[in-house]
């Protein structure tokens, strides 16, 4: 019920008001969302996990989808994760805005578009670090009672990530 | 009787004086749940050891008396006995109206009051609570049909067929309602098949001591002639109420005292609960039963009206009293996990629970009653739901056996 | 007795094997080109357990998570557990012990007649007929085919029947608003939640955070594992040693056994 609500109004979003943005931000209106830029590109060619015009549009299924996956089915894939929104999209900094302040990343459109979510109510809106206990340590207890594999045969999106030395959250 | 007998009460300033009083009590309940929700629940008594508690004892309360009040009704249509049908209407007025009340004080209580939408769409059809989702909504549905065919009068041939479902589904609802807490079968207090028919028997008394009430603060303010015959009947019917509640509420702790694992909560409640003992024996078993019972069967005061009326709020008291002992009662007993072992942690647990009413609770349950009052009041000023007169030779006693 | 003991390691390297080459296989399938850009240098040693669940594979029924918890281990004054669930999910707390979320909790237990005293933690005992879940009117408690049970909070209306009818205490309401919650254990107020088994541990093959604390503290008192496998350490105490369920009257096929008690 909400989703399609979201939905709707950020197709209206989309579709009316997008194209039109850049000619009215030339014209300095200054009434439109001012969107923060994101921490990384995905890639040389490609900015956000999916092509922009897509994301604009449907962020919040890919959000729905991974969450519902996520949580019944513990598929923690992290490419439509809401964490990692919010790790690449609002800084890390102690002051850095909070939902509901223009100057952050949802709110920003949110706040223009009067959208209301709440996911904020549960998911933290800035980047948190994780406890020591939460350490990228797979594979350190062996208490499963299961034999050890050795060698690196085992890959997943995490041991990538810290192959190439990025910092991992889950 | 007929249609035209039926009249809404007067407006003017009277009634609206009274309505603009009612509403600040909605007004003020409506401020006390924004306040909970803004702050979260910490600023109530409740916790994460008393779970339900005041908003609760109120919401039950009302929810069980709205099926009562459908008794007046119920014995009329269904059972055939001519003198209540004049009381008919209100009585299915009520039954929609402190359902309503009892209703927005549960659904204001929840942690996301926002997402009533999700608890309408979402269901679980194992849970017991969702059904009860269904049979309220479905509740009210069939006693506005009820209504409707004993309002309009090409339906009225339909009244017996509607007032026997209303009938069938408000014993229901209450069944439902007392297996909410049937099914906790991890609680001492609430582990008995004997709850869902005392909360049948409960909802008579309380549902007709409101609507005595009702009753005759209605016909006092709107100036309408009120017989004795009929009063007299409904408070003997009371009487057989109260007495059938108290009967339940010995059944029940006998059958508690004979199971033994069940011995420590009924000492609890009986003998060494503090304000629960209190409530119980002073509240709920001598203000609220034996001293109605009195008044009510006594040749003097059971023939005055002042102590009718006393007798009913009586009830009333004693029943929230009662509401209270069994839902927070309940759960100020500590769950019994290990047999044989005193048991202490940082979760307070092998305690006996603490709880206080807060302000913000107390104002919410009020503002449930506030509600379904005003709407009631709303509802009779509207529509034909009273009779015009009710005085003594209006009522038609004949095809009566004694 | 002593040949069938010598030859399990054996057995269990193999069913080991087995299992984690289906594994390989799909995910080999899958990610060729990442393996082959890997950079993981050669002879680096990754102790793993064999039967890593890739990030994109949903759980299943085959594995029942479950515990083992020795009373005898347990040490008196020591809260590890608490603290290192406290820690993982950032439960701070408001100093309002009524009100405040605690998903694992130590208890001390005192024999009424003899006056034996002994402590254990006790958390969400991850029923397979969790009470939890059948009355929850929404939906919004539900167990996961692996059996751990968890709380949707994205439908739960907040309604609390299900701490009503949980046996154990063991959920927590929500009861102010929170900010700053950790990535993995997303909480808000006017929700109940509890114990997670640590699930977003468990799906990178890591053991819950209580274990890992009582283990590293050399106490040893909590084992974690799955139920279904016959040769899980956790599978093998259980089939060795007595242990109990709490309230087992209720028949819930509790998830965390006990020994000692
Ligand atoms: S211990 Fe309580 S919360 Fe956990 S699964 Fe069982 S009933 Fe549910
Ligand atoms: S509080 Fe939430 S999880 Fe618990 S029964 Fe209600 S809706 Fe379900």
């Amino acid at each position: 019920m909400r989703i399609t609500v979201i939905k709707l109004w950020c197709t209206v979003l989309a579709l009316g008001l997008l194209p039109g943005m850049p000619a009215l931000l030339n014209a300095d209106d200054s009434l439109l969302p001012v969107i923060p830029e994101a921490q990384h590109r995905v890639s040389e060619a490609q900015g956000c996990v999916e092509p922009v015009e897509k994301m604009r549009k449907d962020h919040m299924e890919y959000i729905l989808h991974q969450r519902d996956e996520t949580m019944y089915e513990g598929i923690r894939t992290r490419q439509h994760s809401l964490v990692e929104c919010i790790n690449c999209h609002v800084s890390d900094a102690p002051d850095a805005a909070r939902y509901g302040s223009t100057e952050h990343f949802c709110s920003s459109c949110h706040k223009y578009a009067s959208v209301q979510i709440d996911c904020f109510q549960c998911h933290a809106d800035r980047p948190v670090k994780t406890s020591r206990h939460n350490s990228l340590a797979p594979g350190t207890m062996r208490l499963h009672g299961k034999s050890v594999v050795e060698k690196d045969d085992l890959l997943n999106d995490k041991l990538q990530a810290t192959a190439a030395g990025g910092t991992v959250h889950e | 009787m007929k249609q035209d007998d039926f009249r809404e009460i007067e407006g003017g300033r009277p009634f609206y004086l009274l309505l603009g009083f009612i509403g600040l009590f909605v007004l003020a309940g409506l401020g006390a749940a924004w306040y909970m929700e803004h702050h979260g629940h910490w600023v109530t008594g409740m916790s994460n050891q008393i779970i339900w508690g005041t908003p609760h004892v109120f919401a039950v309360f009302l929810i069980v008396a709205a099926s009562g009040a459908l008794n007046v009704a119920s014995i009329s249509s269904v059972f055939g006995k001519t003198p209540y049908k004049p009381l008919a209407r209100l009585s299915g007025l009520l039954a929609i109206t402190l359902l309503v009340g009892g209703l927005a004080i549960l659904v204001l209580d929840l942690g996301r009051p926002d997402r009533l939408i999700v608890a309408m769409t979402y269901y679980n059809f194992k849970s017991i609570f969702a059904w009860n989702i269904f049979l309220y909504i479905g509740f009210m549905g069939v006693v506005a049909i009820y209504l409707w065919m004993m309002m309009e009068r090409k339906m009225n041939r339909f009244t017996k067929s509607a007032g026997f479902v209303a009938f069938i589904w408000r014993l229901i609802l209450t069944t439902g309602t007392g297996s909410i807490f049937g099914f906790l079968v991890a609680r001492q207090a609430y582990d008995s098949a004997l709850l869902a028919p005392m909360f049948i028997i409960m909802s008579f008394s309380f549902g007709l001591a409101i609507f005595i009430l009702v009753l005759m603060a209605s016909y006092k303010w709107s100036n309408r002639p009120l017989g004795d015959v009929i009063l007299f009947r409904l408070k003997n019917l009371l009487g057989v109420f109260i007495g059938a509640v108290l009967y339940f509420v010995v059944v029940y702790h006998l059958t508690n005292l004979y199971i033994t694992e069940q011995h420590g909560v009924e000492r609890f409640i009986l003998l060494e609960g503090g304000v629960y003992t209190r409530l119980f024996w002073v509240v709920q078993i001598l203000l609220g039963s034996l001293l109605p019972l009195a008044l009510l069967y006594n040749p003097s005061t059971g023939k005055s009206r002042g102590w009718i009326g006393i007798a009913s709020l009586l009830v009333i008291v004693g029943g929230l009293a009662q509401m209270y002992v069994i839902i927070i009662g309940g759960q100020a007993y500590p769950l019994e996990l290990f047999p044989g072992k005193e048991v202490t942690s940082s979760f307070f647990d092998g305690g006996i629970n603490a709880y206080a009413p807060s302000l913000p609770e107390i104002t919410l349950g009020v503002g449930g009653v506030a509600l379904a009052l005003a709407a009631t009041l709303v509802g009779v000023r509207v529509l034909r739901f009273l009779p015009v007169s009710l005085a003594d030779d209006q009522i038609d006693q004949s095809g009566e056996v004694a | 007795m002593t040949n069938s003991r010598q030859l399990q390691p054996g057995a269990l390297s193999m069913s080991n094997k087995s299992s984690f080459d289906s594994y390989r296989r799909r995910f080999l399938g899958g990610v060729a080109s990442t393996v082959a850009g890997m950079g993981v240098a050669p002879g680096v040693v990754l102790h793993s357990v064999g039967h890593a669940k890739p990030a994109g594979d949903a759980v299943t029924g085959d594995v029942r998570w479950g515990m083992l918890i020795d009373t005898n281990k347990c040490a008196a004054g020591c809260d590890d557990c608490v603290k290192a669930c406290d820690d993982e999910h950032g439960l701070t707390g408001f100093d309002r012990p009524e009100t405040d979320a605690q998903w694992i909790r130590k208890v001390t237990l005192k024999d009424k007649q003899t006056g034996h005293t002994q402590t254990l933690p006790l958390l969400c005992q991850h029923c397979e007929k969790p009470p939890c879940v059948d009355v929850c009117p929404t939906g919004a408690s539900f167990r996961r085919e692996d059996g751990i049970v968890l709380v949707d909070k994205h439908i739960c209306i907040g309604c609390r029947y299900c701490m009503m009818a949980c046996p154990y205490k063991a959920r927590s309401f929500v009861h102010e608003t929170l900010q700053d919650q950790k990535p993995f254990a997303p909480r808000g107020k006017g929700t109940v939640e509890s114990c997670t088994f640590c699930v977003h541990r468990v799906d990178n093959d890591r053991t819950p955070a209580c274990v890992e604390a009582c283990t590293a503290e050399n106490h040893n008192a909590m084992v974690f594992g799955d139920m279904n496998d016959p040769d899980s350490e956790l599978s093998r105490q259980l089939k060795k040693y007595n242990s109990r369920q709490i309230r087992a009257d209720l028949e819930l096929n509790t998830g965390v056994r006990y020994r000692g008690i």
